[in-house]
């Protein structure tokens, strides 16, 4: 960025904008916010080491993801992005809920059509509705006690990538 | 805290541990990985400045949910913990599709086990008038109402 105006880095740091700086593909001038952001919650230094350690094509998004974190933690200082994780695994348990209920309706109106037949002769396309949602074997992500008191308003659907 | 007591965030700074220490309570001595995670991360001035600006009934819970989000993006350096949350998004939106397909079955068979009743409730009536017309001693067949 050389003779041309600073990165929006470089102009919050009072420092020469090089050539070859990390922030500036990411941070233009245009949107001094988005690193004014990122700095308060990360650090400038802490941010400039994690690009430098991510190959260049992966740098975009880590700075979309930064900024995101960023402004969740600014927006709620107690629980940050974990808040957002915390009310969408409740909205998967009780999907999770939903869907056995409804795989044991259908298996209820199975049985009542056709008392006759043993179990094990349930049409195999019957058992493939039965328990193999996506939802089995879900990663547990938050497991810590102070989690049960997360509040229950998320964050905004909003746009991770600009 | 004296020098055997350090914290882990102090033990890490090298520095003593006052006894007011605004991390000490979240960062203990046997936990040293934790702190490094954050410290990496958000380093341990920014960490001291989130904590200090909380009530402290607060800050355990807000310690813990920094330490989440650090090591998450230790884990994953480019998503950290918004890719848990891309997962989940995901997750639901096919969830929330099974459910519209499973429900939609349940619907159907409701609707075709309804038919059926009907049906068979219809064909009992017609074999209702054989019977008796046979049976009984009148020449005519019994009026229907």
């Amino acid at each position: 960025m050389g003779g041309n105006s600073p990165c929006a880095s470089c102009k919050l740091l009072r420092r020469r904008c090089a050539k070859d700086c990390i922030f500036a593909p990411y941070f233009p001038s245009d949107d001094p916010h988005k690193f004014a952001i990122v700095h308060k919650v990360f650090g400038a230094s802490n941010v400039s080491k994690m690009l430098q350690e991510l190959p260049i094509h992966q740098r975009a998004d880590a700075v979309s993801s930064l900024v995101y974190e960023a402004n969740a933690r600014v927006r709620d200082p107690v629980y940050g992005c974990v808040g957002a994780i915390s009310y969408l695994q409740n909205q998967v348990s009780q999907l999770q809920m939903q869907l056995a209920v409804a795989q044991a309706e259908i298996l209820c109106i199975q049985m009542q059509q056709e008392p006759a037949l043993p179990t094990h002769q349930i049409d195999s396309d019957d058992k493939s509705l039965l328990l193999h949602s996506n939802l089995n074997n879900l990663p547990q992500y938050l497991n810590f006690a102070s989690t049960s008191n997360v509040i229950q308003d998320p964050l905004k659907r909003e746009s991770l990538w600009t | 805290m004296s020098n055997s007591t350090r914290c882990a965030a102090c033990k890490s700074l090298r520095r003593r541990c006052p006894q007011d220490c605004t991390l000490a309570p979240y960062f203990p001595s046997t936990n040293p990985q934790r702190f490094a995670c954050v410290h990496k991360i958000f380093g341990a001035s920014n960490i001291t400045k989130m904590l200090q600006q909380l009530p402290v009934h607060q800050r355990a819970v807000a310690a813990d949910c920094i330490s989440f989000e650090a090591s998450s993006r230790v884990r994953d350096p480019v998503y950290g913990c918004v890719g848990i949350i891309t997962q989940l998004h995901q997750l639901i939106l096919v969830a929330q599709r099974e459910l519209a397909e499973i429900q939609g079955q349940v619907a159907l068979y409701g609707a075709q086990q309804g038919q059926e009743q009907k049906r068979m409730a219809q064909s009992q009536v017609h074999q209702y008038n054989g019977p008796i017309w046979f049976t009984t001693s009148q020449q005519d067949p019994p009026h229907l109402d």
